[in-house]
């Protein structure tokens, strides 16, 4: 114990200890028996401080995490479900089985990826767009502003379910608001079309994550632009820059470091969102708009079979792990440029 | 910066279509929640043609509507409070230590953001089942369970945005505290907590609403004792009628603590970013 106390004398160092003034030597008698317990304490207060989150994450995310990698591994169908360490060990058979694009099940994933993929495109850079649009509209001093802010930020601050469920009791056939616009006033279709099955399925979730999302974009942008220092703005402005050139020079470059968190975020939270697609759609989305999440959900707990599920889980991991350290390398290497 | 005469016309044409696509639904829900049941199962009319307050009435019978939401209300508000403690103590520790393996549980944290949650969901489920009986609490189908797991949902991001909130507060401000006699956690309470107020408050916020919204865990976690708003809701959609009138006065209810809750402090939240994670 007194060998690993004093071999790191700087255990505390940086910001932490230097403060503390060396004992004066007449105080001698009462220091030198609280001295080392003060320092063991010191060398290991940062641990025990992460200590909390570090339990918390490790029995809900990162045990799991690992326990999930080795389902994949085994044939957990509902006869092993009750009693699942019994379960037979299955190789890469579950993998074979995800990734057979030839087969039923592999096919399905792969269409559902695809979807995804689409999907998780078209609703962050609309939500980026309509963040910026809103965020820079925002900009300066006029009447109604703190309102439409706060208002902007409902969708947001509303819990999931709330906010999805009303979307889709304005999308239904014969009683919602969107065919009683289209149909009705706008007479854009003869027929009232379905919005929560077949083709127009895709359209409706875009649209309804659009809503739920691009609020969190605006409001990250916004405290962005607030960090823009003014001065720029006036010195480009004696430049003779004007209002678009600006936006151009100043504000965008200005927010690159915060575009790039907010776009991986934003990905990240689409690409796995679970809630908007199984409180619009319920337990089985349609076809058009079956996305990963509610994919895997399905393949897991509708048809009992987990052992392939957590191999589709798995997979999505991996990709997203491989987007992100690509996208992370682009842009700081871009940014490391500029 | 001086605004040229055709940025007015864009920004009331550009703000009018975001309010109106954002307002849209709101008002949907408000207006079809003074309904009658008849009105909300025919055509859609803008304006409601009878006002009645039974929706309001009525949707705490046909489903269990308050017993869901004391459940909500009992893990939110104990998942967020101790997710934030918990969140500030690790990022004090990240913030103002360098400790060997500083970094790598700075990444392993963040990097969890990005796990579907379908991926630990059974394993979860199996864990909870399992270790609450061998300890002899139950963890699955209960609240505890629940306020357990949401709580490391909002870790993250809270720890995230809290370090840069602390970075933000200048170290001299410890030590003249620590000069005063107070230990590092002295200084933690004395100095930094209230300097960083806003930031916490902020991850309160954003904690409470995480807890208060989720739908995947709640589903699969919960029976019907400790089953909170997020399942709840779709209660009133099992019968063989919908009832459109109660499911958005039900909306309305659940949303009002905490969009209100979020209007009042959301300044907090620009403010915290802008201190902490925007930088």
């Amino acid at each position: 114990m007194v060998v690993s106390a004093t071999s790191r004398p700087g255990g505390g160092r940086g910001s932490g200890d230097p403060g503390r003034p060396p004992p004066p030597s007449g105080g001698r008698k009462g220091r030198i028996i609280p001295r080392l317990p003060v320092r063991l304490r010191r060398l290991g207060l940062p641990y025990l401080l992460i200590l909390p989150a570090l339990l918390l994450e490790l029995l809900v995310h990162l045990i799991p995490m690992l326990i999930g990698i080795g389902m994949s591994f085994i044939k957990l169908t509902q006869l092993y479900i009750r009693n699942w360490s019994a379960a037979p060990s299955a190789g890469w058979s579950n993998y074979h089985l995800a990734v057979d694009f030839n087969a039923p099940v592999g096919r399905a994933l792969l269409h559902s990826f695809l979807v995804t993929v689409a999907f998780t495109l078209i609703t962050v850079a609309l939500s980026w767009f309509f963040g910026m649009a809103g965020a820079v509209l925002m900009q300066g001093e006029f009447r109604g502003r703190g309102v439409l802010r706060a208002l902007f930020l409902v969708p947001y601050a509303l819990p999931v379910y709330a906010g999805v469920i009303t979307w889709s009791f304005l999308l239904q056939r014969d009683s919602g608001l969107v065919n009683h616009v289209l149909v009705d006033q706008l007479h854009l279709f003869g027929d009232k079309p379905f919005w929560l099955i077949g083709q127009n399925s895709f359209a409706s979730i875009v649209v309804v994550s659009l809503w739920r999302w691009w609020p969190f974009a605006f409001l990250v942008l916004m405290a962005g632009l607030q960090n823009i220092p003014r001065d720029l703005y006036e010195a480009s402005a004696i430049d003779g820059a004007g209002w678009m050139r600006q936006l151009r020079s100043v504000t965008l470059p200005m927010l690159r470091p915060v575009n790039q968190v907010l776009v991986l975020v934003l990905f990240l939270w689409t690409f796995n969102d679970f809630n908007t697609p199984y409180v619009l759609f319920g337990k089985t989305a349609p076809q058009e708009a079956d996305l990963i999440s509610i994919h895997i959900y399905q393949s897991s707990f509708v048809t009992w079979n987990f052992g392939t599920g957590s191999a589709m889980s798995v997979l999505l991991l991996l990709f997203l792990l491989l987007v992100t350290a690509i996208y992370l390398l682009i842009t700081s290497r871009r940014r490391s440029d500029a | 910066m001086r605004d040229p005469k055709w940025l007015k016309w864009v920004r009331i044409i550009g703000l009018g279509l975001l309010g109106l696509f954002t307002v849209t639904p709101i008002y949907v829900m408000i207006t079809s929640s003074i309904k009658p049941l008849k009105d909300v199962q025919g055509d859609f009319h803008w304006i409601p043609t009878t006002i009645t307050f039974s929706a309001f009435h009525d949707m705490w019978s046909t489903v269990p509507l308050a017993h869901y939401f004391v459940n909500s209300l009992i893990v939110s508000t104990i998942a967020s409070v101790v997710s934030v403690v918990v969140a500030i103590f690790a990022a004090y520790a990240v913030s103002r230590f360098r400790f060997a393996g500083r970094r790598a549980f700075s990444i392993t944290v963040l990097s969890t953001q990005m796990f579907p949650g379908i991926l630990f969901l059974l394993p979860l489920f199996l864990i909870y089942v399992n270790l609450g009986s061998a300890i002899g609490v139950d963890l699955y189908a209960s609240r505890t369970g629940l306020i357990i797991t949401y709580l490391t949902f909002s870790l993250p991001f809270s720890i995230w945005m809290l370090v840069g909130y602390f970075d933000s507060i200048p170290v001299a401000l410890d030590e003249a505290a620590k000069v005063d006699g107070s230990g590092p956690i002295g200084a933690l309470i004395r100095v930094v907590i209230p300097a960083a107020t806003p930031g916490i408050i902020a991850v309160l916020i954003y904690a409470f609403m995480s807890a208060w919204g989720e739908v995947l865990f709640a589903s699969v976690m919960t029976d019907e004792a400790s089953r909170t708003l997020a399942v709840g809701l779709q209660g009133y959609a099992t019968q063989n009628n919908v009832y459109w009138n109660q499911i958005m006065a039900a909306s309305l209810v659940v949303s009002i603590p905490v969009v209100a809750g979020f209007l009042l402090l959301q300044r907090y939240l620009v403010q915290g970013l802008t201190a902490g994670a925007v930088k």
